[in-house]
């Protein structure tokens, strides 16, 4: 509508050459604000009349004929505008084409986004959004360009779920960032950090030193990183140079990007930051350092340790014998331990399971006899404090990266998950699944999942690869069958099927479809239930086969 | 899969270009997996059927003859195509396999033998018309006459009427039109629909709309009073008009008129097709462009009542067909006989290259050209060539890659995403874009990436390199 002020403003100015038409109409040599004037007051009372002239007989149909005659002959007369400043163009993109058939399946899945939901229910049909961020990954794995005219959907998709954001600004490439850079609503492309899309030429010192100098604080973070990942000691370097001069909030974000490429030339500038103000900092050079078993703070700790945990002599059988320290001295403080429990928990106890955290795992074999660690770990624990030991031994398995004694500390997957010895919530098992390889923590989830059913597995399932191997796949997919066959309804298991259907191998598509059947209602069985079965299972085959076609449109 | 298909599929884009709306098209793309479908199937005269598991025991029967195209369904939407037709159509643009070649099922053919049984029939008719001329008899002729001459003096009535609240209002002044609202408007605009004069009437409910469209408004009420009145008056003084010019004023009053030039065939590469909805009545508008005459057509289709407009034409698909010019000498056209079923572009060498288009400044001078045959146009369809998006103040403009020249958006394309798809396209370099240029501004309908020196895509379009029928599908882009 307003877009009409053009013919007015400046975009489009009107001609000031009219016609010759001029003469044929005795208001035509009006000019246009007067007949605007005339016709807003009223012709009775301003009446439209030519400088000199006449006031015409009839005076409305006079000015309606005249502002006819001014409007078409300024339509007529448009000129073009004087264009603004052109934008430079956006970078070139040497990534190659995406082939046309993945195209169009990104097309679709960004319109699916885009559109309102149809209804509540999830039917027989695939989640097309919850597939975009596995799309993205794989276009981005094997190097393709995103097609202009998707980068604007791709945007608002990135724009609607922070977690589309890292893969969907790396896919849109510099054409994102050059449309980000025109549209506000897509500024938090900009933003860096998140999205790993400024990584910056860490290949230029002098270009690298002004950046940390002069850059803001996600840019430095970014830029932090992008060096440690290359060199780690440049990376050490660049941070030592400010450090003094750092806020203790960024202090504690840089020291946190040294846990990528942590080594033993890191020791030295972790003791320092041992003594720095800020006590989170202090925190996180202790926990950096407690990674790193060589190191003298490391020895520090595994001999208050080794004063508290003992094998125990007095009785018959081997067992550990746990005297909790009496008090946190200044030793302790600087290396970082944390004097004041939290609120119901006792101090001692506090004390030494950061002492036992932080202490190397490789202490407690030389400890108790060159044991392996399944045996220490198996050995009765004396007054009750098992499971402070225990839970303490599990973060620094997890902290270390320690195989061994994460799989010490696991157990048997087939014993009750409650069950004494070994850590009992489902969270510390997935955090020490995580520190197992690829293979293994799918074949113990596997094993838990055979044993335990589906109830408690969403979380372990989450720290397994996707694709899910072929015995894990089966583990889940037998496990929802046993639920089906239980009775419930599929909604009680929407989380494991959710996941499913972007874990599990698009192999198994084939496998799965048998299940896709509708069963006899059975006694005893939810009603319908054997119907949402049927439905969920027939999303999750369709789901598999649909990866497997944009697996395969992706080559 | 047999070896060769004669028929070429439409693309994704091409299929949802067709969606009535948003939500059919989710919907039509959540039915697009082989698990709802049986008995799917397409043959070589361009039919594609199937049936589409629903809520009820019965599967719904969708079949679509892509030559029309022309759609049926047994489902009780009234979205058109729906979803079950644009799901098929979209299962078939997969190309996965999942739609067969064979013979159409029998409740297909069936459907399939009557459509193309009627369509026959009309075309056989027409042509009798054309060539015989022996239609109704002198009887049915003078009837005709005198029903026709009956509505021009209602028109007459109420073009008179019209001109006497236009008198009053300008005597007492616009001011008062803004106390006055949008109700006497509204109740001017019955009088008109009475009058059966349905484009008086419409642009008169348009004009009470203006007091509330923002500064300015004056200006605006009195340039479309001004063009009423002159319509006004030039229907009263028809007779005294030139043939195409009075066929034009009777167009534009809303005298019911018919394709009668004769039929132009080309082959036609559908540039846009967008919905206009307007309280009962949706008006669908399809651009063509023919690519051995270089006219430009526009085909117009109806829906009443929430219905969606019955044509529909892939964007980006180029047909062979004959179009029927309405007098006036206006671009719009029936859509005639077609040759051969809608040429998508794999498998067909077809290129689609944009028309060749010009400067910014020849799409003025043709705006203003048009404006001499019909001074009530809005807009003018236009091809910019080598045109680069360029923020301004307020907006975006499309600015001439050589030269100093540039055309502003019109608000309504600034609001619209093809804006953004517009810009991503050209990535800062010239591309060519089809739209409507008026005086509220330029607005863009489809784009074509022929400046190749955008950072953007520029490898990508009809240089030979790649399998050269993806290029080509994917040439336009959608803006609307």
């Amino acid at each position: 509508m307003n877009a009409l002020n053009a013919t007015e403003g400046d975009p489009m100015p009107p001609t000031t050459t009219g016609p010759t038409t001029a003469s044929v109409h005795p208001l035509a040599a009006l000019p246009w604000e007067e007949l605007v004037t005339s016709a807003l007051l009223g012709t009775d009372r301003r009446p439209p009349a030519a400088p000199g002239g006449p006031v015409p007989a009839d005076g409305p149909a006079a000015l309606l004929d005249a502002a006819a005659l001014h409007t078409v002959r300024r339509r007529a007369g448009l000129l073009p505008a004087v264009p603004g400043a052109r934008p430079a163009p956006a970078p070139h993109d040497p990534r190659p084409q995406l082939p046309e058939a993945a195209r169009h399946r990104l097309a679709q899945l960004l319109a699916d986004r885009a559109a309102p939901a149809a209804s509540g229910r999830r039917g027989a049909a695939p989640d097309l959004t919850e597939l975009i961020p596995q799309w993205l990954a794989t276009a981005n794995r094997r190097g393709f360009r995103a097609p202009a005219d998707l980068v604007p959907p791709l945007l608002d998709a990135a724009r609607a779920r922070t977690d589309l954001r890292p893969q969907a600004l790396a896919f849109a490439g510099p054409l994102g960032l050059w449309l980000a850079a025109l549209n506000p609503e897509w500024k938090f492309a900009l933003r860096g950090g998140a999205g790993g899309s400024l990584v910056p030429d860490t290949g230029d010192p002098e270009a690298v030193g002004r950046l940390w100098e002069e850059g803001l604080f996600a840019e430095r973070v970014a830029l932090l990183d992008a060096v440690r990942t290359r060199d780690p000691a440049a990376a050490l370097a660049l941070l030592t140079t400010t450090w003094s001069t750092e806020r203790a909030e960024d202090r504690l974000m840089f020291l946190d990007s040294l846990r990528n490429g942590l080594g033993a030339e890191d020791e030295e500038f972790l003791e320092q930051a041992l003594a720095d103000r800020s006590r989170n900092v202090r925190a996180t050079a202790a926990e950096l350092l407690s990674a790193l078993p060589a190191s003298a703070f490391a020895g520090r700790m595994a001999a208050r340790a080794t004063s508290c945990v003992n094998p125990d002599r007095t009785g018959a059988g081997a067992s550990i014998a746990v005297e909790a320290p009496h008090e946190c001295d200044a030793g302790m403080r600087r290396d970082g331990v944390v004097a004041d429990p939290p609120t119901g928990r006792g101090e001692r106890s506090w004390w030494l399971g950061q002492l036992v955290e932080a202490t190397p795992l490789g202490v407690w074999q030389e400890r108790f006899g060159g044991r392996p660690a399944a045996e220490i770990v198996a050995l009765p624990v004396a007054d009750d404090w098992a499971g402070e030991l225990h839970a303490a031994w599990c973060r620094a398995a997890v902290r270390q990266r320690h195989p061994e004694w994460a799989r010490a500390l696991l157990g048997e997957p087939s014993a009750p998950p409650a069950g004494a010895p070994g850590p009992t919530s489902i969270a510390e098992r997935s955090k020490l699944l995580a520190v197992l390889s690829e293979a293994e923590r799918a074949d113990w989830v596997a094993a838990f999942i055979a044993a335990h059913g589906l109830s408690e597995a969403f979380q372990l399932l989450g720290v397994c690869t996707v694709p899910w191997s072929g015995p894990l796949g089966r583990a889940v997919v037998d496990a929802l069958d046993i639920a089906r066959d239980g009775g419930s309804y599929p909604w009680s298991f929407s989380g494991v099927m959710g996941l499913a259907e972007r874990c599990l191998d698009p192999a198994e598509a084939d496998r799965l479809e048998v299940l896709t059947a509708t069963p006899d209602e059975q006694e005893g069985a939810s009603p319908g239930a054997g119907g949402y079965w049927s439905e969920a299972f027939q999303r999750l085959v369709s789901t598999l086969r649909l990866r497997a076609a944009m697996e395969a449109e992706l080559t | 899969m047999p070896a060769t298909e004669s028929v070429a599929r439409w693309t994704v884009e091409q299929v949802l270009s067709l969606a009535p709306d948003d939500a059919s098209r989710k919907a039509g793309n959540k039915l697009a997996t082989a698990g709802h479908w049986s008995g799917t199937g397409f043959d070589g005269s361009g039919a594609v059927w199937g049936l589409c598991k629903g809520s009820g025991s019965k599967p719904y029967q969708t079949v679509v003859d892509t030559t029309g195209p022309a759609y049926t369904c047994s489902c009780p939407s009234r979205k058109f195509p729906c979803k079950h037709a644009l799901g098929l159509l979209l299962l078939r643009a997969s190309g996965d396999g999942s739609v067969p070649q064979g013979e159409p099922a029998d409740w297909a053919a069936q459907w399939l033998t009557a459509r193309r049984g009627r369509a026959e029939a009309k075309q056989a008719k027409q042509e009798a018309a054309a060539s015989g001329e022996a239609a109704p008899g002198p009887a049915g002729d003078a009837a005709a006459r005198k029903r026709a001459e009956r509505r021009a003096e209602r028109v007459t009535a109420g073009a008179l009427e019209l001109e006497q609240r236009l008198t009053d209002l300008l005597r007492g002044g616009l001011a008062t039109a803004d106390r006055a609202g949008y109700a006497l408007w509204e109740e001017t605009a019955a009088r008109m629909v009475d009058a059966q004069a349905p484009g008086l009437a419409g642009r008169v409910r348009e004009l009470g709309a203006i007091p509330g469209s923002g500064p300015g408004w004056p200006v605006r009420l009195l340039e479309e009073c001004g063009l009423l009145h002159l319509l006004d008056t030039a229907w009263l003084g028809r007779e005294r008009l030139p043939d195409p010019l009075a066929a034009t004023v009777r167009t534009r009053v809303g005298l019911p008129v018919s394709a009668e030039g004769p039929p132009v065939r080309d082959r036609w590469l559908v540039l846009a097709q967008y919905d206009t909805p307007d309280g009962r009545l949706t008006t669908r508008r399809i651009w063509l462009y023919g690519r051995e005459s270089g006219r430009t057509a526009l085909l117009l289709s109806f829906g009443a009542m929430g219905r969606a407009p019955e044509l529909a034409l892939p964007v980006g698909v180029t047909i062979d067909a004959e179009l029927t010019p309405y007098p006036g000498g206006g671009l719009r056209a029936d859509l005639g006989r077609q040759f051969a079923p809608p040429a998508a572009a794999p498998g067909t060498p077809v290129p689609d290259t944009p028309p060749p288009g010009g400067s910014t400044a020849a799409a003025l001078a043709a705006y203003g050209e048009a404006l001499r045959g019909d001074p009530w146009l809005d807009a003018w369809p236009v091809t910019l060539r080598d045109v680069i998006p360029v923020p301004s103040e307020g907006g975006w403009q499309l600015a001439d890659a050589e030269g100093a020249s540039a055309l502003p958006l019109s608000s309504a394309a600034l609001s619209r995403p093809g804006l953004w798809k517009l810009v991503a396209l050209s990535g800062g370099g010239p591309v060519t874009v089809f739209g409507e240029l008026g005086h509220r501004g330029f607005d863009p309908f489809a784009a074509w990436d022929t400046g190749g020196t955008g950072g953007g895509d520029s490898s990508g379009f009809g240089d030979g390199s790649g399998s050269g029928a993806a290029e080509v599908a994917d040439g336009a882009v959608r803006l609307i």
